[in-house]
């Protein structure tokens, strides 16, 4: 089968190494017969009903997200009908910034969001970087863990009611304080972590495109699990990494 | 924190420290390369800022993300011959190194300082220095600098406090380095003006793709090496300065040198540089038109770059009984592009060592090895040894570029690595390794514990 995932402002977007996540999901869909197809989208870009079934944004410098925010924020309705039609997305680090409703700068300046995600993120004035670990539950009764790196200045708060990827073991996580790490809205996943997030956690990226595969066939989707040895070992470093330094200025 | 300054005399602090960078080198602590430095900057900060002042013509300071230990040793070569230098040459480049390399020269003339790009303003700071070379800024180690936006203003900064009579050298191709130029009229810019060498697009890691004015995305007569180019924004007409010192007929010989043009007020002469690659034409003319800020001839240049080997350990050939270890070192997206466009142009290699450490100095987030574009390299790749504390998650870089797994061999020893390695070159032929900066260090002392170089505060010395 034929997945589409849309790419975000891709020549904005792309600090941290997003295009290894993009691989990735191109990679695990090939190894099993399917065929995943990245289209870019620029600012400005209309969005067709129903064209994409997974939507990837990615992270980049102050500059970036300022030159972008407004584009991003003018195809929310767009993309809350895509998701609300069947389509997932992953957001990463400023992508998922700019993914909540509002992000304000340390000048009290507000960019706006795309508002798929509910929560908003004021800029801190320490940055938090480091490696982090994440237990998350993404369905009912199994359990999982995140590895990876974050680096942000902003402090991103979650709405009332609303629910965090995951539970911080290691790392700063959303704000440095709550013990939460991300957002996930449906099939709308926001997090802070890169390193990239997806080749170290590769069930991660089964999951999203177990998303995209039901989203086109209409039907729920299952995929062979693949050899993931180097995977795993990966995972167990950036684990390692995280209980050891992650969290600390 | 140890604290018995202000009444110690500055001269017993400075025995202190010396005899300090003696004892580290005997128990072994690998050098004692700051080990002087960071002693001294306890005891007392403001112990720099006399030992600089007592240098009778000042300080030269280098900077850039790429480039700047090559550049220092290039600078050093051509005025090494009519001037005393203090110069921090293994690449210890915060205040502590400058700190210890004032301690280790005592009758030197001139300080020539490569310096961390985040320290940057505080090393300016103190030294007040006589010469600036600003080279190129690239995304690298976000984890410890934040973003790029950031020094880039810390830079500007810098610029704006640097002493009235300082020379300002800038690398004009780079759009938010050489726009610092407009700081100070009688700035020294350089570039390259040789679009054959160009590259179609620019690449993935390009960093500062939008105009430092409006934010429009540039237009590229020509693009060189990341966002490094002769570039000019089409909406406010933002464009690279007048090159001062270029670099014209270039001429790349593989993996062994590089022959250009050096065109400057003073004239022209052809430079035949025994090191390889584009971004070393780059560093050739930031030391030049450096060389030239501090008062060298165009001879004097033009020896200096003829004679230039390589800068510690950027670019080894160690022979290591019938065979040979070539050592690239890669630090950032930029640099190990360039180290791949530069393998390419020779035999593309079948075997290839990657060594990925996540110390400090190697930048904690490794991210940036999904920004390399290894893919080229593929073509003609059999095995590759992963290696370093990272070495799976290289393995997967290579995994997901498309190598098949079973090709790739994950040994986070540096040891076990280089044996195997060594064990599946033929003899006669070379083993290509490629190791972040700790892992450079690493191999570098198990071939000198086999006894094939010596160790790097002998061979700097």
């Amino acid at each position: 089968m034929k997945i589409v995932v849309g790419h975000l402002f891709p020549d904005y977007l792309n600090i941290y190494a997003d295009r290894g996540n993009i691989a990735v999901l191109e990679r695990r869909a090939a190894w099993r017969g399917h065929e995943l197809e990245v289209r870019a989208l620029e600012p400005g870009d209309e969005l067709q009903a129903g064209a994409h079934d997974l939507y990837y944004v990615g992270g980049g410098q102050d500059r970036e997200q300022e030159l972008v925010a407004p584009a991003l924020a003018a195809m929310g309705a767009a993309l809350k009908a895509a998701v609300a039609g069947g389509a997932a997305a992953l957001a990463v680090c400023g992508g998922y910034q700019l993914f909540g409703r509002f992000y304000r700068d340390q000048s009290g300046d507000e960019l706006p969001g795309a508002g798929l995600l509910p929560l908003h993120t004021v800029a801190g004035e320490r940055r938090m970087i480091g490696d982090v670990l994440l237990e998350c539950e993404l369905e009912p009764g199994q359990p999982r863990s995140l590895a990876g790196f974050e680096n942000h200045a902003g402090r991103t708060y979650l709405d009332k009611g609303a629910v965090p990827l995951g539970r911080v073991l290691a790392g700063f996580g959303n704000d440095g304080a709550s013990g939460h790490e991300g957002c996930r809205a449906g099939r709308v996943i926001g997090t802070y972590l890169h390193g990239p997030l997806l080749p170290r956690n590769p069930w991660l990226a089964d999951w999203l495109l177990a998303q995209a595969l039901s989203h086109r066939a209409g039907e729920p989707a299952r995929l062979q699990p693949l050899e993931d040895e180097l995977e795993a070992e990966a995972h167990a470093v950036s684990a390692a990494r995280a209980r050891s330094r992650g969290g600390r200025f | 924190m140890l604290r018995v300054s202000p009444l110690l005399p500055l001269s017993l602090e400075i025995l202190l420290a010396r005899a300090a960078a003696g004892l580290s080198r005997v128990v072994g602590a690998g050098g004692g390369t700051t080990v002087p430095g960071k002693l001294l900057w306890k005891l007392d900060p403001g112990a720099v800022d006399l030992l600089v002042a007592r240098l009778p013509r000042g300080s030269a300071l280098i900077s850039a993300t790429n480039g700047k230990t090559t550049t220092a040793a290039m600078v050093a070569r051509i005025l090494a011959p009519s001037v005393r230098l203090a110069h921090n040459r293994s690449g210890a480049n915060l205040v502590s190194g400058v700190a210890s390399a004032l301690l280790a020269a005592r009758e030197a003339e001139l300080g020539l300082f490569e310096v961390d790009e985040a320290a940057l303003p505080e090393v300016a700071r103190r030294l007040k220095p006589h010469a600036v070379s600003l080279g190129n800024l690239f995304r690298d180690q976000l984890d410890r600098y934040g973003e790029l936006e950031l020094l880039v203003e810390r830079w500007r900064a810098t610029v704006r406090e640097l002493p009235a009579e300082a020379a300002l050298v800038v690398n004009g191709d780079d759009p938010q380095v050489g726009d610092l130029a407009s700081e100070r009229p009688g700035s020294t810019v350089f570039g390259l003006d040789d679009p054959r060498h160009a590259s179609s697009e620019l690449q993935h890691a390009a960093d500062s793709k939008w105009c430092v004015r409006c934010g429009t995305p540039y237009v590229y007569a020509a693009a060189y090496i990341g966002h490094l180019g002769d570039y000019r924004c089409p909406a406010c007409g933002h464009s690279r300065p007048l090159l001062h010192v270029r670099g014209r007929e270039i001429e790349l010989h593989g993996l062994d040198s590089v022959s250009f043009d050096l065109v400057t007020p003073e004239g022209t002469r052809r430079v035949e540089l025994a090191v390889p690659g584009l971004y070393n034409v780059y560093n050739a003319l930031a030391a030049a038109a450096l060389g030239r800020a501090l008062g060298a001839s165009l001879e004097e240049v033009h020896a200096g770059l003829q004679g230039f080997s390589a800068a510690f350990g950027r670019f080894e050939r160690i022979a290591i009984g019938e065979r040979s270890l070539l050592v690239l070192l890669i630090k950032n997206p930029a640099g190990a592009n360039e180290v791949v466009r530069t393998l390419l142009t020779g035999t593309p290699p079948r075997l290839l060592l990657v060594a990925l450490n996540d110390e400090i100095a190697d930048g904690r987030d490794v991210s940036w090895i999904w920004d390399v574009d290894f893919e080229p390299l593929l073509g003609g790749l059999e095995r590759l040894i992963a290696s370093g504390e990272r070495a799976a998650e290289l393995a997967l870089r290579f995994k997901y570029a498309g190598l098949p797994a079973g090709a790739i061999e994950v040994m986070p020893s540096l040891e076990k690595a280089l044996d195997r390695g060594l064990e599946l070159t033929p003899p006669g032929e070379e083993l290509v390794a490629l190791p972040t900066y700790t892992a450079m260090l690493g191999l570098r002392d198990l071939v000198a514990r086999r006894g094939f170089v010596k160790p790097y505060w002998e061979a700097a010395a």
